[in-house]
């Protein structure tokens, strides 16, 4: 019975035999898968600072506030309004609380220089006081902390330790469900070894620092009757209490999508066949200043504009820092921060070990849901740990993105030139996508070149594309190739003025031969021109030969006839015609 | 709040502070053995050293079991002594007479 909000819910069967107590606290009721046990006392131990009480305290709080629990909290250390006010910086109003009768904190003090021990007792009065806060507000849980403060105010300690046994016995038959917090001792789980005592549940709680950079850590160390998550936590405890990190999902079974996300860039989707997959891990690699920010920041504008919300974590810059540079090129992601659809969370790496920011990413995801996670850059992660401390965190931390279907822009800054082609934590075979921005050198001029190394399930573009920073962005130039490689910058301005050059001559060509050939067609139409009018010159001679044939023939017959009509001649006999004329 | 108050005469004044009240709470849980006992230890130091000042309630934790928070009682028997000031905590059934006396403050060198 794990809360709403975690997504892994533990199996169902046989372990849910036995019942169990939700503690509430993030994490760890995946990693009990459920809780703690149920009507039965749980030992949390750990040394000084760990966190032991608070875990404790969120137990109680949690049960009261979000499972009907109520709780009470016996604190031999700490004074209940201290109490109260350290739990308040982390969201937990026990004033609140106990007004509704659903938390009863009481102070349990023994100051040794007051006592006298002067025969046998018990400790029927603390059994009491027990019980009577149970009674008043009906309470489910029980908090001890810590009970081993007994030990120093009374000094019959074979007494104390058969009394501790039977309130442990006590706390079972009340059907409580108890924490008891005890201090790590030397090679002992607990000074006293309480742990001989409260056998069914052990929780460790580590602090340990390495390097500086502290880190805190759960493991359970037993939990009779259940299976249970046997690894180290790690666990952060922030503004909202405690968060452990279950490390639980790496079984690559996560789903995987066939849609496409636009980087935000036209040119570059084209050459990823399309963009990169939903939920894929997509690393932008290269060297200081190739621009990896900037096409980092392309991501987070386009899925902002697509109405998905972006997490960038900022491990280098500040956030206004970012914000500046990225409107230098055009794009402005503030606007898009103010709806809500744009996080910025920056923290230096050393500000906690890699598992603190692990957590810390763990908890900002799940607060804000996002559909894309830019962390940049994750070469300052290795910094904090060692490399292999830094790679099983980003595969921890690609592997929770990718169950959860978000798409994970990595940046990573190569330290050196050699062996460009490997990140400095090794995580190459985690990505998908892997978008390599270098500098290409020629000329006396570096420019900048991008190309896509790998992309998983893509038939992308196997060129080297120049891009350049605009101030619209990043602007992808077609790229040259020639006989010495990618031609850029200004040899590329070169050769594309040569080009521009021998393009203007072609067409100077071309319009000359053109020009030809219409003077040829043109004179070859003027002749056909001549030809006709001669023609037609002919023609009409022809026709006036005709005519002039024509009106002689009718002329020497008028004449004919004129003679004949003069002789008086038989007309008959010399023209028919001309004797029908007569009739 | 007290179950039961013992208010001794005024006879005995052997005491080295006899101008002084001792206002004592024993705490007990039920009638046990060592209840019985401490209560016993108790009136019989009392009326010895402290006749005519002291003040005893006693007070069964059993039947109130409120009480036991105020005092900071852990362990039973416990006597208070919340006057004069310091206070004084005595837990165990009493029979170290020795002990309740340099408890009490009442321990005269010898």
């Amino acid at each position: 019975m794990p809360k709403p909000k975690n997504n892994s819910q533990p199996k169902n069967g046989p372990t849910s035999t036995l019942p169990k107590a939700p503690t509430g606290i993030t994490g760890l009721d995946e990693i009990t898968e459920g809780g703690l046990p149920k009507g039965r006392p749980t030992l949390i131990c750990g040394s000084a600072g760990c966190g032991k009480t608070l875990m404790a305290m969120e137990f109680l709080v949690r049960g009261a506030a979000d499972f009907n629990e109520p709780g009470v909290f016996f604190a031999f250390e700490e004074m209940p309004e201290e109490l109260s006010q350290n739990v308040m910086s982390l969201g937990f109003d026990l004033k609140s609380l106990e007004r509704k009768k659903k938390l009863h904190l009481e102070y349990v003090h023994i100051e040794p220089s007051e006592m006298q021990e002067t025969g046998e007792y018990d400790l029927e009065g603390l059994f009491i006081r027990l019980g009577y806060a149970i009674d008043t507000i009906g309470a489910k849980r029980v908090v001890l902390d810590t009970i081993e403060t007994l030990f120093g105010g009374l000094s019959n300690q074979a007494l104390l330790r058969a009394e501790l046994r039977r309130l442990f016995r006590w706390l079972k038959d009340r059907g409580v469900t108890a924490v008891i917090t005890g201090e790590r001792g030397e090679g002992t789980l607990t000074r006293q070894g309480l742990e001989e005592y409260v056998s069914d549940c052990v929780i460790l709680l580590d602090h340990r620092v390495i390097d500086q950079v502290s880190t805190r850590r759960l493991r359970i160390i037993k939990y009779r009757g259940t299976t249970h998550g046997t690894n180290e936590y790690p666990f952060l405890i922030d503004e909202r209490g405690i968060d452990v990190l279950p490390v639980t999902s790496l079984r690559l079974d996560h789903e995987s999508s066939d849609e496409r996300v636009s980087t935000g860039v036209p040119e570059l989707d084209s050459m990823l066949d399309g963009g990169v997959y939903r939920g894929s891990s997509v690393l932008i690699s290269g060297t200081a200043g190739t621009g990896k920010s900037s096409l980092a920041a392309h991501f987070a504008r386009e899925s902002a504009e697509a109405g998905e919300r972006c997490l960038y974590l900022a491990f280098e810059e500040s956030p206004s820092q970012i914000r500046r540079n990225m409107r230098s090129i055009g794009i402005d992601l503030g606007p898009w921060e103010r709806k809500g659809l744009i996080r910025f969370v920056a923290a230096r790496p050393v500000l906690t070990g890699l598992e603190g920011h692990l957590a810390a990413i763990h908890k900002q995801v799940r607060d804000f849901d996002p559909k894309l996670v830019i962390i940049d850059p994750i070469s300052d992660l290795s910094a904090v740990g060692s490399e292999r401390d830094a790679k099983a965190m980003m595969v921890r931390l690609i592997d929770f993105l990718k169950t959860k279907q978000i798409t994970t822009v990595l940046i990573n800054l190569h330290s050196g030139a050699n062996n460009f082609e490997r990140t400095d934590i090794g995580i190459s075979s985690l990505i998908d996508t892997w978008i390599y921005l270098r500098d290409i050198e020629s000329g006396g001029e570096r420019n900048r070149g991008l190309y896509v190394l790998k992309s998983r399930g893509t038939a992308h573009s196997n060129q080297i594309r120049e891009f350049l920073l605009t101030n619209k962005g990043i602007e992808l130039v077609p790229a040259y190739i020639g006989p010495e490689g990618v031609l850029t910058g200004s040899a590329r301005l070169t050769q594309e003025s040569r080009d521009r050059a021998s393009a203007v001559a072609q067409e100077q060509e071309l319009q000359r031969q053109r020009r030809a050939i219409e003077g040829r067609r043109k004179s070859l139409e003027a002749q056909i021109e001549a030809l006709r009018s001669e023609l037609e010159i002919a023609a009409a001679e022809e026709k006036l030969v005709l005519r002039q044939d024509e009106d002689r023939q009718t002329r020497i017959a008028d004449d004919r006839d004129a003679m004949a009509r003069s002789r008086r001649a038989d007309l008959s006999s010399s023209n028919g015609k001309s004797r029908r004329k007569q009739k | 709040m007290s179950s039961k108050t013992d208010r001794s005469s005024s006879r005995g004044a052997s005491t080295a502070s006899s101008n002084r009240r001792v206002e004592l709470r024993l705490y007990i849980a039920g009638q046990t053995p060592k209840s019985v006992a401490a209560l016993k230890n108790l009136k019989r130091i009392c009326e010895e050293y402290m006749a005519d000042t002291y003040e005893l309630k006693v007070i069964d934790l059993l039947q109130h079991p409120q009480l036991a928070r105020g005092d900071q009682i852990v362990a039973v028997p416990t006597v208070v002594k919340n006057l004069p000031v310091p206070i004084r905590k005595l837990i165990g059934d009493l029979s170290d007479t020795e002990r309740v006396l340099v408890g009490l403050d009442l321990h005269r060198a010898e």
